[in-house]
């Protein structure tokens, strides 16, 4: 009540002031008519050079930055497809940067330069085709070229294809985690789907319990990749869309419910090399060093940190979106042989069918009919 | 230089509208059907009012991201039960980003923007009593009024306000149990986006059928000033586009509510298995940028036909390339409807189609190259005229190339995998289409205020202030951002502390805000001085800037039907500044423009239309 009454003194008060200016700009006689508001001569100088001093302040910034966020940046990239990456990534750089330079300063020059003056004449000049010509083909060939060269390198990346024996793993992405599936044994994936999630028994992916491709699968959480060999990630998502993103793999993909979407690369650099990169060393201590700070006035969570490779989740998905992560480490052939012979695989996870006291959820039994057409369209697509 | 009003009456006395009509208080100040006062409305309602909202939103969470559990009384001030102790709740981040950029893309720069300069200036330039349809453009205006009261009664709903992202993805706004912002919050934000794109549609039919048949005699196209063209063209796109936004929010709608499977598919949540079978979010995806990205140039292209008129103007320079931009505006249109596939990429769709989506893109930057060069090579050897209206759209063609260059990356399909989503392309689009639209917005203000307020002017050193600060502390806001996306940050997140690779990127969030906050700082000022200007400021001459165009022969009391007497008639285009005969006098002596409405002199070359 204290708020409406508030609200409507405001209201009040602020058709009171209306009217008064109202009343105030009536009694006025019509003034003279002003220039006053119009740059005049002085106007010109004083931002004219100020514009010269923007232009300065751009370089500046720009020069900051790079000389003091440059260090931010990602590290070396640690995939096969990442150094081409990080290459075109650079030559783009070199070309935006070599556009910006020149574009700013004329810009900002010819605005301090032809600063207006009382009684300068200005050169009539409404067209030029050969000028027009110029700065219309200069684009075309450098864009053609960042075309052919981008879409030669996308289409390398996005070629998810069975050759050199890759890895099949499943990210499985819901609110507000992510779980991997080997193939196992046999590097096949057993058919999954929601449908089939029976949390009594323990399948919380929905494999297929017929399928005997799945009873070898292994289910972690915490992805480990052995260094050099092709990983193909088949990505699925139970609720809302997540997106898979690994940015020092230079890797992304959305997980897309009703679907399963793709991405493959290459690990080149274990998580024990990465460790001993001088850039990340640098990182690591400065990290650190901060953090320390941060544990001396007594902020929780600010333990040491080390470095290792992480999954984040990049495309928005509720309220625990910023903190929907899984560890990737990077290993050698034998540590990741010696890591998979200690997990357990579906089969052996997977709880007895006795169900406890009291009727399986109905939806479940019904599903499972639905559940086999979907299961045999997902074969399809695979 | 003196300022000439040139009325070259022909006795066309069937054009005379000078006749008066008694005005109530309702009819002339609330259901107007005057473009002139419509347009008022519209900036009031659309940047004043929603504007204060979108940029106080992005202070807020900009605070939660320079100091993450820090408490501030302001925010629980602001937010109430969403700041408990002062700290943000991660779902009102969320909704904050949210409805920022529903209310900045959408209320402010769609229609604050095109609302208020297309209402104000087509009648006005090329020469019209009014609208086509004075009375469409009331129901446009007032529908947009009611979309905006549902927007921000949405912000008052119990479980909160629309979190799922401006663009809205399903699952996420589907499944009200994902969360709690897609309950009775998304709901009426749908609503609201339902009525606003109909009041959308109306404006833009009405902006093209008075440009196409209620141009003066002689204002061919070729003679139309690029602010008119561009907004031709932005209405032609809305038109093409808006449609589909609409039918992705009613199938949302239909998925919502009625239990159909549009866009979801095998969907297990909170410990069920829900029936959606057979839909597909990447079609969402599909529609919604089916209109999302011609939006971005709906945003824009107003913005750039602003800065030509203004930049021309003021150099007291033809615009360079008349025609060549005339061809951009064109292409940038026409290209804007078929590239929505690259903010697709890692979507899930066919990588094939990616490929062409990268083609397309990368095309859209030859237009968009040749207007920032035609914009540059107008100010070289002009005599400019740094007016406040001037400096920003120095500063838009520089923000629009600094945040341009970056779309080259973005564009690019294999470089967009690792900084899609990342704060790289909220950088790279505030800066774009942000930053930009918004200087092209302010240009036009300055500028055409005197036209809006019966020749009051604003003041022009709080003008220049606004501009300075605001020019510098973009540019401090988003140059460094493009460093914190290229270390892999991702957008929408309510905090970095999860992940210590980000903890050294804390100063950088803190310098950003405390850029921010001076920033919208000076959009108080601007505020202050649009508000004070209405009352206090003072009457400038009847064509303050000696421009050519239409608008300044028209007397600066506002009067029904806009000229007293006969409509002028056009004689040539909209740039003769600074032509001279060939022994290099002016044309008209002592006068260094010519008003489209002076005839071709003798022995006078007529050029480029």
């Amino acid at each position: 009540m204290t708020t409406l009454l508030i609200l409507t003194v405001l209201v009040l008060v602020a058709i009171a002031i209306w009217q008064m200016t109202k009343i105030f700009e009536l009694s006025q006689l019509r003034a003279e008519t002003s220039r006053a508001e119009i740059a005049n001569d002085a106007d010109n100088n004083s931002n004219g050079y100020l514009m010269f001093g923007f232009l300065i302040f751009i370089y500046g910034i720009t020069i900051f930055s790079f000389a003091k966020y440059s260090k931010v940046l990602l590290p070396e990239a640690a995939s096969a497809h990442g150094g081409g990456y990080d290459t075109l990534m650079w030559v783009s750089f070199a070309i935006i940067f070599f556009v910006q330079t020149i574009t700013q300063a004329l810009l900002h020059y010819y605005a301090y330069k032809y600063r207006g003056k009382k009684g300068k004449k200005a050169l009539f000049f409404a067209d030029n085709d050969r000028l027009e010509f110029i700065w219309t083909i200069i684009p075309v060939i450098v864009l053609a070229g960042l075309i052919i060269w981008g879409l030669y390198s996308w289409t390398n990346i996005m070629d998810v294809n069975e050759e050199d024996d890759p890895l099949i793993i499943e990210l499985y992405a819901q609110q507000f985690n992510w779980t991997a599936r080997y193939a196992g044994e046999d590097n096949v994936l057993g058919d999954a789907s929601v449908r089939l999630i029976d949390i009594n028994k323990a399948n919380v992916l929905g494999i297929d319990e017929a399928d005997p491709n799945g009873t070898d699968d292994v289910i972690v959480k915490e992805l480990h990749l052995p260094v050099g060999r092709k990983v193909n990630f088949m990505m699925r998502s139970q609720d809302v869309l997540h997106s898979a993103y690994m940015p020092h793999f230079r890797a992304q993909m959305n997980c897309v419910p009703g679907m399963i979407t793709q991405f493959s690369f290459t690990p080149t650099i274990t998580t024990e090399q990465m460790r001993l990169n001088p850039d990340v060393v640098e990182k690591v201590k400065r990290t650190n060093a901060l953090r320390a700070e941060w544990a001396a006035e007594g902020r929780p969570d600010s333990d040491p940190w080390e470095f290792d490779y992480v999954l984040l989740c990049n495309k928005i998905c509720g309220k625990s979106h910023y903190n929907m992560q899984m560890k990737i480490i990077v290993e050698s052939e034998e540590e990741f042989n010696k890591w998979m012979a200690e997990q357990k695989t579906f089969a052996e996870t997977l709880l007895s069918d006795e169900p406890e006291t009291g009727a399986a959820p109905v939806a479940i039994g019904e599903a499972e009919e639905i559940l086999e057409e979907v299961a045999v369209e997902e074969v399809i697509e695979e | 230089m003196s300022a000439v009003a040139h009325n070259h009456n022909d006795g066309h006395g069937h054009d005379d509208h000078g006749h008066h009509h008694k005005e109530t208080f309702i009819t002339k100040y609330i259901f107007s059907q005057d473009h002139k006062m419509i347009a008022k409305q519209y900036f009031i309602t659309g940047v004043l009012v929603m504007g204060f909202i979108g940029i106080a939103m992005s202070l807020l969470f900009r605070m939660q991201l320079a100091w993450p559990g820090e408490s501030f009384p302001i925010l629980e001030a602001v937010l109430g039960k969403w700041a408990p102790d002062g700290v943000m709740d991660a779902d009102m981040y969320l909704a904050l980003v949210t409805i920022h950029g529903t209310i900045m893309v959408f209320f402010v720069l769609t229609q604050g923007l095109s609302g208020t300069f297309s209402n104000l200036l087509i009648p006005l330039q090329i020469g019209a009593r009014d609208m086509a349809s004075g009375f469409l453009n009331m129901l446009s205006y007032w529908m947009f009024f009611t979309s905006s009261v549902i927007m921000l009664i949405s912000l008052f709903v119990e479980a909160g306000p629309a979190a799922a992202g401006w663009t809205i993805y399903p699952p996420l706004s589907a499944l009200p149990m994902s969360q709690p912002g897609s309950g009775m919050g998304m709901t009426l934000w749908l609503v609201s986006m339902a009525i606003f794109i109909a009041s959308s549609l109306l404006g833009s039919l009405n902006y093209i059928v008075t440009i196409l048949n209620l141009r003066t005699k002689g204002m061919s196209m070729t003679r139309l000033p690029l602010t008119i063209w561009a907004f031709f063209v932005t209405a032609i796109i809305g038109v093409i586009s808006f449609p589909v936004l609409l039918s992705a929010a009613l199938l949302l709608i239909m998925d919502r509510s009625f239990g159909t499977s549009f866009f979801l598919s095998d969907i297990f949540i909170q410990g069920e298995v829900l029936h959606y079978q057979g839909g597909s979010p990447v079609l969402f995806e599909h529609l919604f940028w089916f209109l999302g990205h011609p939006e971005v140039y709906i945003v824009i292209l107003p913005a750039m036909g602003i800065v030509s008129e203004v930049m021309s103007v003021n150099a007291r320079k033809p615009i360079f390339g008349y025609r060549a931009m005339i061809a951009s505006i064109l292409a940038i249109a026409f290209l804007s409807t078929i590239v929505w596939g690259h903010h697709m990429f890692i979507s899930g769709m066919n990588p094939f189609l990616g490929s062409v989506f990268t083609f397309t893109t990368l095309l859209i930057a030859i237009p968009s190259a040749v207007k920032a060069f035609n914009w540059i090579t107008t100010l070289w050897k002009g005599n400019l005229q740094l007016n406040p209206g001037m400096l920003f759209s120095i500063g838009m063609v520089s923000t629009f190339i600094t945040g341009g260059l970056t779309g080259i990356i973005l564009g690019d399909s294999a470089l967009d995998i690792n900084v899609h989503d990342t704060y790289f392309v909220v950088a790279h689009f505030h800066l774009v289409m942000g930053i930009s639209a918004l200087y092209g917005m302010f240009a036009g203000v300055y500028h055409w205020f005197p036209k809006m307020f019966q020749g009051r002017m604003m003041s022009k050193n709080l003008g220049y202030i606004h501009f300075w600060i605001t020019a510098i502390g973009s540019y401090g806001i988003f140059f460094p951002m493009h460093f914190v996306g290229m270390a892999g940050v991702p957008r929408r997140y309510y905090q970095n502390t999860a992940f210590p690779m980000f903890d050294e990127l804390t100063d950088v969030q803190v310098l950003m805000t405390v850029f921010a906050i001076i920033t919208a700082g000076a959009q108080l000022v601007f505020a202050y001085n649009f508000i004070r200007s209405i009352f206090y400021g003072k009457r400038g001459p009847l064509n303050p800037w000696n421009a050519t165009t239409l608008e300044w022969t028209a007397p600066q009391e506002h009067i029904h039907g806009n000229w007293p007497g006969a409509i002028p008639h056009v004689h040539r285009w909209a740039y003769d500044y600074s032509k001279t005969y060939e022994n290099g006098d002016y044309i008209i002596p002592d006068q260094d423009f010519v008003p489209q409405t002076v005839p071709l002199q003798e022995n006078e070359e007529e050029l480029n239309h």
